[in-house]
């Protein structure tokens, strides 16, 4: 059976990229369809997911050529739940830039850019080749080299040459990885590495190239290798930030997961320890950095990397329950991040300024945006009927039972952490004398707190009903668990 | 000062036409030999850079009145479009069919869906190196 329908979710924001190229001074147009095909990604995803709980994990083989020959899309319920994430959250950010961006940026291509984007990323999800997810990694990096430099502000310039040069080397490191791995085991596709490494055995050396691997993918997600993170994060402007802050580093944490669950899961004494040693310092570090500064771009920024740490601790974890909730925690993650990146860009533009102790008051002028930033920051920290909550249990449920407790207690302190440090942030920023008098007072744009209202409406929808995913998480980190169902979708006919 | 360069002038009027020559052979050699779009298109392109040097920049886009960004553009579009096609027959995304036709002049002939998607990748090339050449060119 061939399901065409997998590839559509890369090739639809493709397609509205290069169309969007022709049409480079219809501004309106460019918007609508960028927004509109986010929005028909999110429907095709639904439809899929629904599919795989029906017919087991699809795949597309592109040009008929039978894996593992050819290379291949593979769509089970995890990669799709991401890129159903993707797409909502990217439509929500779209809106956003409508009416933030700047009709500057808007010209040089922004909207192409973020349709790139987009497709690199759910390309990254979807693939079933380990050389593919290399090509769609860089797919995915080319245009946020682009997007944030846009604008070519002296901050953008400055933090940009630091973000290339760091993906760049991780990209010829990930490179080097994949080169080593083909040398050993001879073969590309991942779900016939993971069958060879099964017969042969997880020798020392595959070891040694799961950490090469371990490395390169934690400098994409921040994991311990996070110190390029919080400038690259906070120079371009709330929108591009958002993007990159809900996607990027989700990318990487989605290759640690499908390489460490599918291929290297063997040796898990060696790898998944160093795997549960690298989130514990990357909460503590985290955690430090996040109550550490005054920019608020700083400690949203901050903020991602905490969770980077937690949702790996799923993975060190490793017991079916952890692995849920990490995935729970991935998605929360995805949607709030975004959501506190934009706040964060708002309250950088009514204010004038990025430093928490020079605003006050803010509550007293834009009190809808007040709340929405209290509603977040509960999210964040695990606070029951919001989205945080299940995956932080579900994941605590799991180092409980495998009795990593200090895991377990890091995980909980960083949560407190990430209170305390949006906190700070509400306390000084939102409370207090107003510093904006009412002539000063810059009107709320109906477009910059709509898309906050819909985030925030989903971090409280995904709390109250998390039954409505449940069946697709489960299903997820069955997956996951059981890599022979992966395999044995990829290589029978 | 006027540089007298009407060697350079002249050897690239006839060199422009033989690498022209070399990069539309390459180009469709690349189905069964090395070659194909991309290399057909970096030759291509070089083709450009090399009147962009002769001549100046303003000559050539007067002769050659296309923007190169729309040129990549179009070029993605078609390979995309020729991934996309076999949708339409039901096929896995990029399929490629071939068959053999008895054409007027070239006789029987292998004519492949696959040269599409390749025109559409040199064109792709052509596009973004001419448009790299050219904005690196403007900003000193």
């Amino acid at each position: 059976m061939i399901y065409n329908l997998i590839v559509i979710p890369v090739i639809l924001p493709i397609i509205a990229a290069i169309i969007s190229i022709f049409l480079r001074r219809f501004i309106k147009t460019q918007r609508w369809i960028a927004f509109g095909v986010m929005i028909i990604n999110t429907g095709i995803s639904i439809y899929i997911l629904q599919l795989i709980q029906r017919e087991g994990i699809l795949r597309i083989d592109f040009g008929g050529w039978e894996p593992p020959f050819g290379i291949l899309y593979v769509a089970d319920s995890f990669s799709m739940l991401l890129v159903l994430t993707t797409s909502i959250v990217t439509a929500i950010c779209l809106l956003f830039a409508f009416s933030s961006i700047g009709e500057h940026r808007e010209k040089m291509f922004f909207y192409p850019l973020v349709s790139f984007l987009v497709a690199g990323v759910n390309a990254s999800f979807l693939t079933g080749d380990l050389f593919n997810l290399y090509v769609n990694f860089e797919i995915m990096l080319l245009a946020s080299y682009v997007l944030i430099t846009l604008g070519g502000t002296k901050v953008q310039l400055r933090e940009s040459i630091k973000y290339v040069v760091i993906n760049v080397v991780s990209s010829f490191l990930l490179l080097l990885s994949i080169a080593y791995l083909y040398g050993t085991v001879g073969t590309l596709n991942m779900a016939h590495i993971s069958e060879r490494i099964a017969e042969a055995g997880q020798t020392p050396l595959l070891t040694v190239i799961s950490i090469f691997f371990l490395f390169v993918f934690s400098l994409k997600a921040g994991l311990l290798l996070y110190f390029w993170l919080p400038g690259s994060y906070s120079a371009p402007p709330a929108a591009v930030a958002a993007l990159f802050g809900a996607l990027l580093t989700k990318v990487g944490i989605y290759a640690l997961f499908r390489v460490f669950t599918l291929i290297f899961y063997h040796d898990s004494a060696i790898t998944h320890t160093l795997i549960g040693i690298m989130a514990a310092l990357t909460l503590i570090g985290g955690s430090i950095g996040a109550v550490a500064y005054k920019d608020v771009r700083q400690i949203v920024s901050y903020n991602v990397i905490i969770a980077v740490g937690f949702i790996l601790v799923g993975l060190a974890v490793g017991t079916p329950e952890a692995i849920e909730g990490s995935i729970y925690y991935l998605i929360h993650d995805m949607i709030v991040k975004a959501l506190l990146f934009l706040i964060a860009g708002i309250m950088v533009v009514v204010s004038g300024t990025a430093r928490i102790d020079e605003m006050s008051g803010l509550i007293r002028n834009y009190p809808l945006l007040g709340w929405v930033f209290f509603i977040a920051m509960l999210s964040l920290a695990g606070i029951p009927p919001l989205s945080g909550f299940i995956g932080k249990v579900l994941v605590g449920q799991g180092a409980v039972e495998t009795g990593a407790y200090i895991l377990l207690a890091l995980a909980f302190l960083s949560s407190i952490f990430v209170l305390y440090s949006l906190l700070r942030v509400f306390l000084n920023s939102f409370w207090g004398e107003t510093i904006i008098t009412v002539e000063d007072e810059m009107p709320m744009k109906k477009g910059w707190i709509i898309p906050s209202v819909i985030l925030m409406i989903g971090t409280i929808g995904l709390g109250l009903g998390p039954e409505f995913i449940a069946v697709y998480v489960s299903d997820a980190a069955n997956t996951l668990l059981n890599p022979e169902t992966y395999i044995n979708a990829v290589m029978t006919d | 000062m006027k540089i007298n360069d009407v060697i350079l002038h002249s050897v690239t009027k006839v060199a422009v036409f033989i690498i022209l020559t070399l990069a539309v052979y390459l180009f469709f050699s690349g189905h069964h030999n090395p070659g194909g779009g991309f290399i057909g298109g970096l030759i291509l392109s070089s083709a450009f850079v090399l009147l962009f040097l002769t001549f100046d920049v303003e000559t050539v886009k007067t002769a050659v009145p296309v923007d190169f960004k729309t040129v990549a553009a179009v070029g993605a579009f078609t390979a995309v479009a020729t991934g996309l096609g076999s949708l339409f027959f039901g096929q896995p995304f990029l399929s490629q069919a071939f068959g053999y036709f008895g054409l007027p002049i070239l006789g029987e002939t292998e004519l492949a869906t696959v040269t599409l998607f390749e025109s559409g990748i040199a064109l792709v090339v052509v596009g973004v190196v001419v448009t790299i050449i050219l904005s690196i060119g403007e900003d000193v």
